[in-house]
């Protein structure tokens, strides 16, 4: 059954829907999927979830059938990461289940909000190694924010709705419900509250006036102060408040990877991203500045190296974030305030006045224009970060860029300048090959009229490429950019860096031809091997009303630079091969 | 290494020990002991926890433990003074020629005899710590045949000051 839009939001608002009507529970688990707003479920059914299934065949809610459960979870992670709502997606019992564990733990690292709803077998059988059981709470307790087992019906809207507030308040995360198949088939009177007690949490994180004095006072006479912008100014929806604190202030702003897009990368303060693989002005920031800002950002060991004693010289630390987990946790801070980055830098604002740096600035741009990220083309064969620059350039910066992990993920942190929020959807954290094309199918549902590229390399594509079908079966115009280097590209920099060339399990040369393999899925597929063809290729593609899979064949030997390896300290920056 | 004493007000539901338990090892931290039990709220347990580490580390874990839906509260008790006592079952080698002697240790520890066999004895201990690993120096000659401890419980001193006892 499907009603459109404006039917299903009238329908939502029908005031206590279907309340005191008896149920199932699969009935009554749609019911509040509905009555949360949930837009779009990506799952696949089983055995376990066959009455979740069956409820759904009669309910208006979108289903979308990935071809993997793993597709599911990242297609549900890439519509929250670029909307803020919560992410739903199902599945059934045992291998069902254990297929989302890879998506459910890269939401995790990177607090997305996630609502995964796994089947189990009957109560009765829990314990006795039955068909298709694995003890998903137990698995994923780890990489949950919170898990449930629902063992009584009368419990499921309540803990539904539990899981929605915890997934998408505080600092948000995956939450998964495991449904036991007798309590999908129980019947009782239906019932949504309206709120939730849940005793001991935190949900809104408002720091105090001392907190924010002490954090204001701290840059107020700073004369290198710099900030870093994490992906907690995403969460937070704090982009409008980050610049207009950084313009009052005339502070720059470093954004971590997480956060790139929180501040338009093209903005006179935007220092770029920092860290490993980090512009050479944001690392050299870091180095010389007398004031870090951290905000919602948590001082990872790809910024600080793992060397957290030597990070920031010469600065004092000022940490803001939602989690005071992470205060001190990672780095030894001068000043820390609990709150949410929104909430902190709104009470700041007021107080804030402009710091003296323009000298600092002034040493800034020119580190800029001494050092900006480079790469030599010196012949016709194509380069990898020219097809990013020619992606960044063609979309004015402005497309849903998603990827995968690895070197092509890095060159499109570097030469792709976000200038929106909510555009560059990746895994940080977990660094989860096979991530970035079901994600790109999310981010596209979530935003039907904008152009959405899946930059992957081609080891990860291999990873969830199956999801294609889902292209064609939704006619979304997901636009996949193969970086296709024959091999596992960053795997291979590190072996010739660090290994003395022993390229060991890398070489891809026995991949299937994507032209081909598109095709068979029945999408456009092209190919372009120099930068002419690349240009022509992707206009061509971009002109398209339809998803295309373009194979861009780049210099297999490109190393991603700057570099500062393993365990050495920012000032270690390795520029580039002379 | 520093040990640390925490309390730790936790829902009385199925799984929330595991879930305890569980962030210990994904920190990298140890438990060396843990007693749980009903609390004086219907529906909640108290969890005492001690675990060794440096003071950033044990206020790291507590920060984690504090995020934990199932955790109502998290307390370090031994950042200030404390009860604490843990209760020992010691089974001693002991044939009635020995009684005597064995009773003679227990009595000054004010711990009791609480089954006699033939060639062996339970002893019950109440105490610190010390004064359980005082005891079981003590009767390390005779043999201890089997040991159950409890683990630490605890509970902080209230602030008026009194008289403290063993």
């Amino acid at each position: 059954m499907s009603v459109n839009a404006a039917e299903l939001t009238k329908l939502r608002s029908v005031p206590n829907i279907g309340f005191g009507e008896e149920m199932t529970g699969a009935e009554a688990l749609l019911r509040c999927l509905l009555l949360e707003n949930v837009e779009v479920i990506f799952g696949y059914p089983g055995g376990a979830v066959l009455p979740i299934y069956d409820s759904l065949y009669s309910s208006f809610l979108k289903h979308v059938l990935t071809r993997h459960e793993q597709g599911a979870v990242h297609a549900a992670d890439g519509y929250a990461r670029a909307t803020g709502k919560p992410g739903v997606c199902i599945a059934t019992s045992g291998p069902g289940a254990t297929n989302l564990v890879t998506g459910i733990a890269t939401a995790q690292m990177d607090s997305i909000p996630l609502v995964c709803i796994t089947g189990n077998v009957a109560q009765h059988l829990i314990g006795t190694d039955a068909f298709q059981e694995a003890n998903i709470t137990g698995i994923t307790l780890p990489i949950t924010k919170h898990n449930y087992f629902v063992r009584d019906v009368r419990d499921l809207p309540r803990i539904v709705k539990e899981a929605f507030y915890i997934a998408t308040t505080g600092r948000p995360g995956p939450v998964l419900i495991d449904i036991p198949k007798d309590v999908a088939n129980a019947k009782a009177p239906f019932y949504y509250p309206d709120s939730v007690e849940i005793r001991g949490y935190r949900d809104t994180v408002v720091p105090s006036d001392e907190e924010v004095q002490a954090f204001v006072g701290a840059i107020s006479s700073a004369k290198k102060p710099v900030i870093l912008a994490g992906g907690g100014i995403l969460s937070a929806g704090a982009e409008a408040e980050l610049l207009a604190f950084a313009e009052k202030t005339r502070i720059p702003v470093i954004n971590t990877f997480m956060g790139l897009g929180g501040f338009p990368g093209t903005h006179e303060l935007a220092l770029g991203m920092p860290g490993m693989h980090g512009s050479y002005t944001a690392n050299q920031a870091l180095l010389n500045a007398d004031c870090i800002i951290g905000i919602g950002a948590r001082f990872d060991d790809r910024i600080t190296m793992g060397r957290t004693k030597e990070f920031g010289p010469n600065a004092k630390i000022v940490h803001v974030d939602i989690d005071p987990a992470e205060l001190g946790k990672n780095v030894a801070t001068a000043v820390t305030v609990v709150g949410d980055a929104k909430s902190t830098l709104q009470k700041a604002l007021p107080l804030a006045k402009a710091c003296d740096t323009a000298d600092w600035i002034a040493q800034l741009r020119q580190w800029q224009q001494e050092h900006p990220y480079s790469y030599k083309k010196n012949s016709d064969a194509l380069k990898p970060q020219e097809v990013i620059e020619m992606l960044y350039e063609t979309t004015n910066g402005e497309a849903i860029v998603t990827t995968d992990v690895g070197q092509h993920q890095m060159w499109t942190a570097q030469y792709y300048k976000f200038k929106s929020t909510r555009s560059f959807i990746s895994s940080g954290g977990l660094g989860t090959m096979g991530f970035g094309f079901p994600a790109a199918i999310g981010a596209q549902f979530a935003n039907p009229d904008r152009t959405v590229i899946a930059v992957v390399g081609d080891g990860g594509f291999q990873m969830t490429n199956q999801e294609l079908a889902i292209l064609v079966q939704y006619r979304l115009p997901v636009k996949v950019v193969i970086l296709n280097n024959q091999c596992l590209g960053m795997v291979r920099q590190w072996q010739e860096l660090f290994y003395e060339n022993r390229y060991s399990q890398i070489d891809l040369t026995c991949s299937p031809d994507f032209v081909k393999l598109a095709e068979a899925f029945g999408i456009k597929g092209m190919r372009a091997t120099t930068t002419a063809e690349a240009k022509a290729v992707w206009a061509e593609a971009l002109a398209y009303d339809g998803p295309v899979v373009i194979d861009f064949r780049v210099e297999p030997e490109e190393n991603v630079y700057p570099m500062v390896a393993a365990g050495d300290t920012l000032d270690q920056m390795v520029l580039g091969e002379e | 290494m520093e040990q640390h004493t925490i309390a730790v007000l936790v829902n009385d539901h199925p799984g929330v020990l595991t879930r305890v338990a569980n962030l210990f090892s994904q920190r990298g931290c140890n438990i060396n002991s843990i007693t749980v039990g009903a609390s004086e709220e219907p529906g909640l347990s108290r969890m005492i926890i001690t675990s060794g580490g440096d003071d950033q580390r044990i206020d790291q874990l507590m920060k984690q433990l504090n995020k934990l839906i199932d955790v109502i509260s998290v307390t370090l008790l031994s950042k200030d003074p404390m009860v604490t006592r843990e209760l020992a079952l010691i089974k001693v080698d002991a044939g009635p020629a020995q009684r005597a002697e064995i009773n003679g240790i227990v009595e000054p520890f004010r711990a009791s005899v609480v089954d006699i066999g033939p060639t062996s004895l339970i002893i019950q201990a109440t105490g610190d710590i010390d004064k359980i690993d005082a005891l079981l120096a003590l009767l390390e000659p005779y043999g201890i045949r089997e040991l159950t401890r409890t683990g630490l419980m605890a509970m902080a001193r209230s602030v008026v000051d009194q008289p403290s006892y063993m």
